[in-house]
This record gives structure tokens, C-alpha cells and sequence, in this order.
């Protein structure tokens, strides 16, 4: 019990501390490393409440393509963030007083909150027979079975998806030299090399 | 319950599979992709409208678990949503060619936005229902935007996106609370957790406010109808075309839905906003076309008016009230997809022009187009005994047949307001004089679409029955 109570709160510092390097360090790649270490510590909290699948997703979906892709786009795109951060640390104490405000009144609400017993007993209680399974057992179990409806109409979106990028961002561009592979293998010595005599003295 | 039929299924599968399949065909094909995926998925439409005539007879099944459900009401609208996507795709080809909008793209974003659609109007699951709603406004932000060379389309485009998303949000929110509140997001189980009228808690409440909010969006019931005219505007026609009917149909139907097979026992909590949107939109619809000068935004506030009408039906809260918004959009579908062929193709000098003075004088220069657009404007005003006079008709029945007196008094005050600016455009042709070189120069598919729904809006009269008969069946499935 100790051990994960230690773990929580060095996950939680390094998420909260590398989450404040993301908006305030000043190179934008630093910031995307930032937020990639963010995340890896946002999947170690979820592992610590036991959704392994769920730190996993986080891993892959957010670190591999999420924050790959701002990486991109920060190291790509010739983007001045100095400049459009400029003066971006003075608003700190105006905007420290107001969350500072909302979590004073988060702490009231909460604090007198109280859950009704209707709550607590929801009328259609979903899938309680898979009670002891792990939770990627228990997705496995259900989305190529009872929602393979929903799995495939999401493949079906995501489809249009990629032929929407397509069509409103794909130009074909004349004169654009492409490799053709079969061409190039099909070169031969007497299609390519001219054998010409040259005469001393001149050129050709 | 069926845990997983893929017969039952069909349709919906014929169009995922056939989407990928016209997708590979697009991309290898050499010569005239957009010729030869467009034909395509005309047929995968047609064909898989036969689908669900074929699967959707009888006593109504769930499917996938209950996510699905499978009934007479779905089979209905989903035959609606594919006529209209079909022609919708018949009428635009030669116009995307004209505007160099040469994009193989186009058809099958259509398919996939359809796809989206009867995922919609089947749902029997919040998320469902969820999934069904981002598949279809996916495809029609990215149709929005599909003139990306155009400032007005980008921004229309982008303008919907946004406005969508924020949409999602509010029924994401009120689907939480729901689900939050009965436990459930299956349909059945939620209107047997909300029970009768006494017990409704407030969280409930807010919940199917929000999730009213969502829906009221996507069908632009004022007030949430803000972007229907810049979108409507921005777009290009051919998507205008497509925008005004098919997801107009299936986002009405899923309203429906959503209100009676999850809150069947507390009618009397979502009527009011029912009716509140229903007299906002046919009030606004009316006075703020009378402004207009652009024909795509007065098609916009037209549209407007006429969910405002639908709304009456749902008002209504019977079973009859169901069956008029099922006949009502019938009618719509057939006056709209004539209507708009027809705008699609005006034109002026090379271009394409959209303004209404540019009508003027067409009665001279193009007597049958007039005579076709005349119809549709009377019919749209809902003139007896053209088809638009029934769906009005049939939808103020049921609502007095509801008590609901007042709204559909104020219902028919709206309706003559609206008939002064669809009259405007029947006065300009025939007794204005022409002005310069606009003309309207349809194409063979826009000629075949607008003689036939002119045909079908002046002979309502006689086929009516099977139609009428075939939206009681549709609206009684919903009440088993």
C-alpha cells in the first residue's frame, strides 16, 4: 500500500511539473517533450487504479501518434513562439487569483456533496457477468461481440475520413518527377549509353 | 432477439462493401472516373433500395445485438433516402463537369453519407444513433467543401464543420445524461426505465432536451438553423440538391425515432419543444425567404419552413401524426429533387448563375422548363390539387385530430405567407421580360428527373393510395 501511495504522488508531481514545462519553457520542441513525459505519467496513474488497457491506449494513441504529430507540425512548421507567447507569464497572477477563486468554490460544492441512494442503484445495471476479468478481458469479450455494430460503423467514419483529407488536400501536381521502379529496371546498356567517336580536337 | 443476422443486415452491408468497391474502381479506373462510379452507385443505390423492401416486410426485428433495429418505419424512409440519394447523383454529374468539379470522389462520398443515413434511421441504441449521425455529416461536410478552390465553398464547409461539431456535442451531452439517468442506451430499456410521466427527474429532462437540440439541429428547425442558408449558398448546387433532401428525410425520421421508441410515455415533456420548433421554423421559413434574392438561400428558408411543417406532424404525437410526416416527406422528396434539377441547371453567358431575377422571361424562352419549375413552385406553396397541398393537408389533420388547434391555425397563416415568394418566382418567368442571356440548359438526367417528379406532383392524385397506405403500415410498426 505504501509503495503505491509513494508511486501516486511521484507520478502526480512529475505530471503536474511536466505539464507546467509544457506552457512555460521557451523552445516549442521542449514543450512536446514535456508533454510526451505528461502522458507517460498520466498512463502510470492509470495503471496505479488498475485500467492497464486504458495506460496503454494512452501510451499509444497519445504519446505514438497525438504528440509524434505535434512534433511534427512544431518541427515543420516555421512557427515564431516567442513571439506569439510574448508577455504570456504576466497574465500569471490575474489568472492564478481566479483558479484560485474556482477551486475555493470546487472545494465548497464538493465538500457538502453527497451522493442520493437512487444513484447508486442504476435501473439496468450493463454486463455484470463479467465481473472478475481483467479490463481488457472484458473489452476483448465485448466489442466483436455485442458492439461489433459500433466497432465497424467507426471503421466505416474513419474511412471518410481519410478519403475527405484526400479529396479537399491532395493536388496533383504536373512535372513532378516520380520514381518508376519498372522503368528504371528495364534500362539497359544499349538504350542508355551512346557510343559516339569523338574527333581530337572538337567537341561534340 | 437477434444477436447477428447479416441477412437482416443487407442493405446496409451491400452499401459499406459497394462504397470500397466503387472507391478501387475510382482510383484505377483511366479514363472518365467520375462517368462510370457515378452510373454505379446510381445502380448499388437502386439495388440496395430493393434490399430493403426485400428484408424490411413484417414484424419488426433487432438486429446486432439490439443495436439495430429492423421495421416497417426503417424500410420506408430508407427507400425515400436512396430514391433521393440516386437522384441526387443522376442530376449532378453533368454539373460537376460543367464547373470542373471532375472528381470521382463525389458519388461515393455520397454513398458513404447514405450509408450514414439508414445507419440513422434504424438505430435502436444511442450509440448507434451517435455513429449513424458522424458518418453522415462527415461525408456532407467534406461534399461542402469539395470546390476547394472556391472561398465560398471552403467557408461553407467549414462553417457547417463547425457548427456540426458543436451539434454532436449537445446530443453527446444529452445522450450521456440519458444514459446517465436510466442506465441504459438501448431504446427499449430506456423507455422502460423512464416510466411514466409522474417520475421524470430533472437530469432526464435536461438530457432529452439537449438530445432535442442535437437532432432539432440536423433537421435546421429554428433555432437552431443558422448555417442552412450560408451552407446552402456556399455549396455547390449539385450539393445543395443532395443536402436538401436526402438528410433532411433521415434526420426527420431519426427525430421521430428518438422520440417514440424512448420517451413514448412522456409525450406530453417533448411536445412542447416539439411545437415550439415546429412554429419557429415555419414562421422564420416564411418571412425570411420574402428577402431573398439568391434562389439556393430562398430553397434554404423554404426547407426551413417545411421541417417546421414536418414538426407539426411530430407534434402531434399519434400514430397518425407519424404517418403524415412519412407522407409529408414523400412529397418533399418529390417536389424538392424536380426543384432543384432544375436550379442546377440556370445558367448565364458560360457560367452558372443563381440569382432569381435571372428567371425572368423563362416562360418565353423555355416554356416546359417553366411550366415544370411553375409546378413545383405551386406545389411547393401547397396548392390543390398538386402533391404539396396533401402533405400539408394530412399533417394539419392529424395535428387538430391531436388538439392541437392553435398550431396548425398558425401552421396555415405561415403557408400563405410562404406562397407570396414561391409565387414570385411563377410571376417573374411568366410575366417579366427576359433580361441578357440567362438561361436554364438541362442536361439529359436533370430533363428525365424533373419531367418525372413533375409528373408525380401533378398526379398525386391518382397513385396516392399505395403511398399513403404504405406510410400507414411504416407508421404503425412504430406503435407495435
Amino acid at each position: 500500500m505504501i509503495i503505491q501511495t509513494i508511486m501516486f504522488y511521484a507520478f502526480a508531481a512529475v505530471t503536474i511539473a511536466s505539464a507546467f514545462m509544457v506552457i512555460s519553457s521557451r523552445n516549442p520542441v521542449h514543450s512536446v517533450l514535456f508533454l510526451i513525459l505528461c502522458f507517460f505519467n498520466a498512463a502510470g496513474l492509470f495503471v496505479l487504479i488498475g485500467a492497464e488497457f486504458l495506460a496503454m491506449i494512452m501510451v499509444i494513441v497519445y504519446v505514438g501518434a497525438v504528440a509524434v504529430l505535434f512534433l511534427f507540425v512544431v518541427m515543420m512548421l516555421d512557427i515564431n513562439f516567442v513571439e506569439l507567447r510574448q508577455g504570456f507569464l504576466q497574465y500569471l497572477p490575474i489568472g492564478g487569483v481566479v483558479g484560485l477563486v474556482l477551486l475555493i468554490e470546487l472545494v465548497a460544492i464538493l465538500g457538502v456533496w453527497t451522493v442520493g441512494p437512487e444513484a447508486m442503484t442504476p435501473y439496468a445495471e450493463p454486463n455484470t457477468t463479467l465481473g472478475a476479468a481483467t479490463n481488457t478481458e472484458a473489452l476483448g469479450a465485448l466489442i466483436y461481440t455485442k458492439y461489433v455494430y459500433a466497432f465497424q460503423a467507426a471503421g466505416m467514419i474513419l474511412l471518410v475520413a481519410m478519403i475527405g483529407a484526400i479529396v479537399l488536400t491532395h493536388r496533383s501536381r504536373p512535372g513532378v518527377k516520380k520514381q518508376n521502379i519498372g522503368d528504371q529496371v528495364a534500362r539497359d546498356p544499349a538504350t542508355t549509353i551512346e557510343v559516339r567517336k569523338v574527333p581530337p580536337g572538337q567537341g561534340i | 432477439m437477434e444477436f447477428l443476422s447479416f441477412s437482416l443486415a443487407l442493405p446496409e452491408i451491400m452499401m459499406a462493401v459497394g462504397s470500397m468497391v466503387l472507391l478501387m474502381i475510382g482510383v484505377y479506373s483511366k479514363g472518365d472516373g467520375l462517368r462510370t462510379v457515378s452510373t454505379l452507385s446510381v445502380v448499388l443505390l437502386f439495388a440496395t433500395a430493393i434490399a430493403v423492401v426485400a428484408t424490411h416486410g413484417g414484424a419488426p426485428k433487432t438486429n446486432f445485438s439490439g443495436m439495430v433495429i429492423v421495421d416497417g418505419f426503417g424500410g420506408f424512409t430508407k427507400v425515400l433516402i436512396l430514391i433521393a440519394a440516386a437522384l441526387a447523383v443522376i442530376v449532378s454529374v453533368d454539373f460537376l463537369r460543367r464547373e470542373n468539379l471532375n472528381r470521382f470522389e463525389y458519388p461515393i462520398l455520397i454513398v458513404l453519407g447514405t450509408l450514414g443515413m439508414l445507419m440513422m434511421v434504424s438505430s435502436n441504441d444511442l450509440i448507434a444513433l451517435y455513429l449513424g449521425i458522424e458518418l453522415q455529416s462527415l461525408s456532407l461536410y467534406v461534399l461542402a467543401a469539395i470546390s476547394r478552390d472556391s472561398a465560398r465553398a471552403t467557408e461553407a464547409g467549414l462553417k457547417y464543420f463547425v457548427l456540426g461539431a458543436l451539434s454532436s456535442g449537445m446530443l453527446l451531452y444529452g445522450c450521456s445524461l440519458i444514459y446517465g439517468y436510466t442506465g441504459a442506451t438501448g431504446f427499449p430499456e430506456i423507455a422502460a426505465a423512464v416510466g411514466g410521466a409522474e417520475d421524470v427527474s430533472i437530469g432526464l429532462l435536461f438530457g432529452l432536451v439537449f438530445l432535442t437540440a442535437g437532432l432539432a439541429f440536423k433537421v435546421s428547425a429554428v433555432p437552431f438553423h443558422m448555417w442552412t442558408p450560408d451552407v446552402y449558398e456556399g455549396a455547390p448546387t449539385s450539393v445543395t440538391a443532395f443536402f436538401a433532401v436526402a438528410p433532411k428525410i433521415a434526420a426527420m425520421a431519426l427525430f421521430v425515432r428518438a422520440m417514440f421508441d424512448q420517451f413514448p410515455d412522456i409525450v406530453g415533456q417533448w411536445q412542447q419543444i416539439v411545437i415550439f420548433l415546429s412554429i419557429a421554423s415555419m414562421g422564420f421559413g416564411a418571412f425570411f425567404a420574402l428577402v431573398q434574392t439568391n434562389i439556393k438561400r430562398l430553397m434554404a428558408y423554404s426547407s426551413i419552413g417545411h421541417v417546421g411543417f414536418a414538426l407539426v406532424g411530430l407534434a402531434a404525437g399519434t400514430e397518425q401524426g407519424v404517418e403524415s410526416i412519412l407522407i409529408y416527406l414523400t412529397i418533399y422528396l418529390i417536389m424538392n429533387v424536380g426543384a432543384f434539377a432544375l436550379i442546377l441547371s440556370m445558367r448565364r453567358g458560360e457560367g452558372t448563375t443563381e440569382d432569381i431575377a435571372d428567371l425572368a422571361g423563362l416562360s418565353r424562352t423555355r416554356p416546359g422548363m417553366a411550366a415544370a419549375l411553375a409546378v413545383f413552385m405551386f406545389s411547393l406553396a401547397g396548392i390543390p390539387p398538386l402533391a404539396g397541398f396533401f402533405g400539408k393537408f394530412y399533417v394539419f389533420v392529424a395535428a387538430i385530430d391531436a388538439g392541437l388547434i392553435a398550431l396548425s391555425v398558425i401552421g396555415v397563416l405561415t403557408s400563405v405567407v410562404g406562397a407570396y415568394y414561391y409565387l414570385r418566382i411563377v410571376k417573374l418567368m411568366y410575366f417579366d421580360e427576359a433580361s441578357g442571356d440567362a438561361d436554364v440548359d438541362p442536361s439529359r438526367g436533370v430533363v428525365i428527373v424533373a419531367s418525372g417528379s413533375a409528373i408525380a406532383t401533378v398526379g398525386f392524385v391518382v397513385f396516392a393510395n399505395p403511398i399513403i397506405r404504405a406510410a400507414e403500415q411504416a407508421a404503425s410498426s412504430l406503435f407495435l
